[in-house]
C-alpha cells in the first residue's frame, strides 16, 4: 500500500534517470540522512540514551562509517569490476601513512645531489585527499597484473601488495618519522580553523566524507565508466570485442577504488585510531572488508553499508551476549565460541543468499510493492 | 665474497623448508583440482590435525600406553577427526554451495576457517604444544670439503622423505585407483561426471578427506619444527605463492613451487635482506609469485587457461 509507484509519472528524461526514481525511496533516504545529519547530533547534544554516551559514537558509528567507505571502495573493484583484491588493508595503510607523512611534513634528503625535497606540513584535509591519491597511484601499479591474470590468481597477486606494504611500514622507519616504537600519532585534526576533537565532531566529519563519496560513486557506476567496469566484470573478452579498453577500464577501477580505500584508511588512522601501528591494516582487515562487500552484496552501494554494519556489529553483539546472560564461561572459551558462531553465520548467509543483503533488500522491496497480496 | 659452503647451506635449508610449504600447498591443489574451491581453510585444517594428534598423544602416554602404540592410536584418532571434518564441510558448506561462483566458495572456506580455528582450540586447548615425532638434531656434511661443513637439519630430511612418499602415494591414487580416476573426471567437468554415474558428493568427501590427511602429515612435520600452535595457520598464506608459482592444478607444481619459494626466500633473506633491512622473507615469496604471474599467468605447471565467448 505504502510502497507503490503507481501514479508517479515521469515526464522528463532527467526524472527517468534519477538515482531514486520512486518517491518512497527518496523519502526514506531523506529521513535516513535527516537522522544521520541532524537527529544523531541533536540526540547526542541532549544526552539521550544511547547517543549520550561516547561508546556508541566512538566504538560503533565511527568505525562503521569509515569501514563502509572502505567497503564502497572495495566494492568498486570487486563488485563492479570483478577484480578480486585481498590487498585492501595495504591500500588503507598507504592512505594512512602518506597522509601522515604529508600532514607532518615530508623531508627527503638527496645527499648525492646536495639537495633535499621538503614539503611543509599540509592541512589535514589536503593530506587526507593526497593520501588517497598516493594509494590510487600504487593501486594502478598493483593493478597492472590484472591485465593478464584474473580471479583467484589475481587475489594472490594482490596479497603481494598486502605483505609488501605491511613490511615497508614496519621496517622503513622513514614512514613513521623514526618513532622508536613504530607507532605514530595523528596530527591535530584542524579543518579550516575548526578543531575536530569530540566524538560527535568526528562522527560528523566522517559522515560528510562518506555521504560525499557515496553520492560520487553511485553516479560514477551509473555512468560511462561504471558500465565499462560492469562489462569487464561480466565477460572481459566480450567487453573487449565491443570496444571497451580493458587497460583503461581495469586501471581506472583500481585507481578509483584505491583512492577511496586510501581516504578511508587515512580517516581510520586520523579520526578513529588517533595513534596506530602497521598491524591496524593487516591481512585481517582486507578479509574483513571483502566479507563486508560479499555479505552486503557485490555491486551495490547500499549493500556496502549493510555489510559493514553486519560484519562490524556482529562480533560486538556476540561479545555482549554471554555477559548479559551471565553464562559462566572463561574469556578464552567465549573468544573461540565467537569464532565458531561468526564462521557459521558467514557460511549460513552465503548458502542462503549468495548475493548478499542487497538481494534480500530488493526481494523485500518487491514483496512490499505487492503487499498485502502475495503476487 | 660469499663462501660456497654458506651458500650451499642456505640453499639446502631453503629447499628443505620449501618441501614443508609444498606439504601445505598439496592440500590446496587436491581440493582445487577436484572441486574448483580455493580452500583457505587448509591452514586451519593443519592446526586441527596437529592439535588432535598432539593432545591425544599426550593423553595416551599419560594413560601408560607404550610410545609406538600411542603414536599409532594418536594418528588414527587425528585421521578420524579429519574424516569427520571433511564430511561436515562437504555436507553443510560445499554441498549446498555447488555451482556458486569461485569467490563465494572462497569466502565460505574463510568462514570454515573461523569455525575450525575456534572449534579446534576450544576442544583441544589453545597453548603451544611440543610434538616430538622426528629427530630435530643436525648433521654436518662435507666437513672435509668446507670449513665447518654444511649444517643440515635431520627434521628437514625427514620432511623431504615424507613429502616424496606422499606425492608418490597421491600419484598412484590418482592414476591407478578407481576413485582416483573418478576424481579426475569430476575435476574436468563435474556435471559430465555426475551424468555417467560418479557419486559426486562422495568424491568431494574423499577429496576433503585426502586434503585433511595431507594436513595431518604437514602437521606432524610442522608441529615437530615449531610446536603445534595457532600461528601454524599462517602457513596457509605462505602456501599461496607456492601454488601460484607451481600452478593451481598441478601436484608436481606444488612441490617445485615449494622448492623455489623455500630456496628463493632463504637466499634472498641471507644475501639480500642484510642490505635492505631484514625480514624480507615476509613478502619475498609473494613478489616472486607476482613476477611469475606476469610472465606465465597459469604458473609453471598449470593448465593453460583458454577462454571462449
Amino acid at each position: 500500500m505504502l510502497y507503490r509507484e503507481a501514479g508517479q509519472f515521469k515526464t522528463t528524461y532527467a526524472e527517468d534517470m534519477a538515482i531514486f526514481p520512486i518517491r518512497q525511496d527518496r523519502i526514506a533516504l531523506g529521513i535516513l540522512l535527516g537522522i544521520a545529519f541532524i537527529g544523531v547530533p541533536l540526540l547526542a547534544d541532549f544526552d539521550i540514551w544511547p547517543f549520550g554516551s561516547d561508546y556508541l559514537l566512538r566504538a560503533i558509528l565511527l568505525p562503521f562509517l569509515i569501514l563502509a567507505l572502505a567497503a564502497i571502495g572495495v566494492n568498486i573493484l570487486v563488485g563492479y569490476c570483478g577484480q578480486i583484491s585481498l590487498g585492501s588493508g595495504a591500500f588503507m595503510a598507504i592512505g594512512a601513512y602518506s597522509a601522515y607523512k604529508l600532514g607532518t611534513g615530508v623531508h627527503i634528503p638527496l645527499t648525492w645531489l646536495d639537495f633535499a625535497i621538503s614539503i611543509p606540513p599540509l592541512p589535514v584535509l589536503l593530506a587526507i585527499l593526497l593520501g588517497g591519491l598516493t594509494a590510487a597511484v600504487v593501486g594502478i601499479l598493483f593493478g597492472i597484473p590484472s591485465l593478464r591474470i584474473k580471479g583467484l590468481y589475481l587475489a594472490v597477486a594482490t596479497l603481494a601488495a598486502q605483505f609488501f606494504f605491511d613490511w615497508v611500514f614496519l621496517r622503513v622507519s622513514w614512514f613513521t618519522n623514526y618513532a622508536p616504537s613504530g607507532s605514530v600519532n595523528a596530527p591535530t585534526l584542524d579543518f579550516f580553523g575548526l578543531n575536530v576533537g569530540t566524538p560527535i565532531e568526528r562522527y560528523m566529519l566522517c559522515l560528510i566524507f562518506v555521504t560525499a563519496f557515496a553520492v560520487l560513486v553511485k553516479n560514477l557506476v551509473r555512468g560511462n565508466l561504471g558500465r565499462q567496469w560492469m562489462a569487464i566484470r561480466d565477460m572481459d573478452i566480450a567487453a573487449e570485442l565491443i570496444g571497451i579498453r580493458p587497460l583503461y577500464a581495469k586501471l581506472t577501477a583500481f585507481a578509483v577504488s584505491s583512492f577511496i580505500i586510501g581516504v578511508a584508511g587515512a580517516l581510520w588512522a586520523f579520526v578513529y585510531l588517533g595513534s596506530w601501528e602497521p598491524l591496524a591494516f593487516s591481512i585481517d582487515r582486507s578479509l574483513q572488508l571483502l566479507f563486508m562487500v560479499i555479505i552486503g552484496g557485490l555491486g551495490s552501494i547500499m549493500g556496502s553499508f549493510v555489510g559493514a554494519a553486519f560484519i562490524l556489529i556482529l562480533p560486538i553483539l556476540l561479545n555482549l551476549i554471554p555477559t548479559q546472560l551471565g553464562v559462566p564461561l572463561s574469556t578464552e572459551t567465549i573468544t573461540h565460541l565467537e569464532f565458531i558462531i561468526f564462521g557459521s553465520l558467514i557460511c549460513f548467509l552465503l548458502i542462503k543468499e549468495p548475493h548478499g543483503f542487497a538481494r534480500l533488500i530488493s526481494i523485500g522491496k518487491e514483496k512490499l510493492r505487492l503487499w498485502p497480496f502475495p503476487y | 665474497m660469499i663462501a660456497l659452503g654458506q651458500f650451499l647451506e642456505v640453499l639446502i635449508g631453503g629447499l628443505m623448508s620449501g618441501v614443508l610449504y609444498s606439504l601445505v600447498a598439496l592440500g590446496f591443489v587436491l581440493i582445487f583440482k577436484a572441486s574448483g574451491v580455493f580452500n583457505f581453510a587448509q591452514g586451519a585444517m593443519v592446526l586441527l590435525a596437529g592439535l588432535a594428534l598432539v593432545r591425544s598423544l599426550d593423553l595416551l602416554v599419560a594413560w601408560g600406553f607404550p610410545v609406538w602404540a600411542a603414536i599409532i592410536l594418536g594418528i588414527g584418532f587425528a585421521a578420524v577427526i579429519m574424516a569427520i571434518t571433511a564430511w561436515l564441510i562437504e555436507r553443510f558448506v560445499i554441498g549446498p554451495l555447488v555451482n556458486q561462483d569461485a569467490l563465494t566458495l572462497f569466502m565460505s572456506t574463510i568462514g570454515v576457517t573461523f569455525i575450525l580455528e575456534g572449534a579446534a582450540q576450544m576442544i583441544f586447548g589453545s597453548d603451544a604444544y611440543p610434538l616430538r615425532l622426528f629427530p630435530t638434531d643436525a648433521w654436518f656434511l662435507f666437513e672435509n670439503l668446507f670449513p665447518g661443513g654444511i649444517l643440515v637439519n635431520k627434521l628437514d630430511v625427514w620432511g623431504g622423505f615424507i613429502a616424496g612418499i606422499l606425492v608418490a602415494g597421491l600419484a598412484i591414487f590418482f592414476e591407478r585407483t578407481k576413485t582416483g580416476r573418478a576424481l579426475r573426471a569430476v575435476a574436468d567437468d563435474h556435471l559430465a561426471a555426475q551424468s555417467v554415474g560418479i557419486p559426486i558428493s562422495w568424491i568431494w568427501f574423499v577429496v576433503w578427506l585426502a586434503a585433511g590427511l595431507v594436513a595431518l602429515v604437514a602437521a606432524t612435520v610442522w608441529g615437530t619444527k615449531l610446536g603445534v600452535q595457532f600461528s601454524i595457520t599462517f602457513l596457509a598464506l605462505k602456501a599461496l605463492p607456492v601454488l601460484i608459482i607451481g600452478g593451481l592444478t598441478s601436484i608436481p607444481g606444488a612441490i617445485v613451487g615449494g622448492l623455489i619459494v623455500g630456496a628463493g626466500e632463504k637466499i634472498a633473506e641471507v644475501f639480500l635482506g642484510s642490505h635492505i633491512g631484514g625480514g624480507i622473507e615476509y613478502w619475498f615469496a609473494y613478489v616472486l609469485a607476482l613476477a611469475v604471474l606476469l610472465v606465465r599467468p597459469q604458473g609453471l605447471f598449470g593448465e593453460r587457461i583458454i577462454e571462449r565467448i
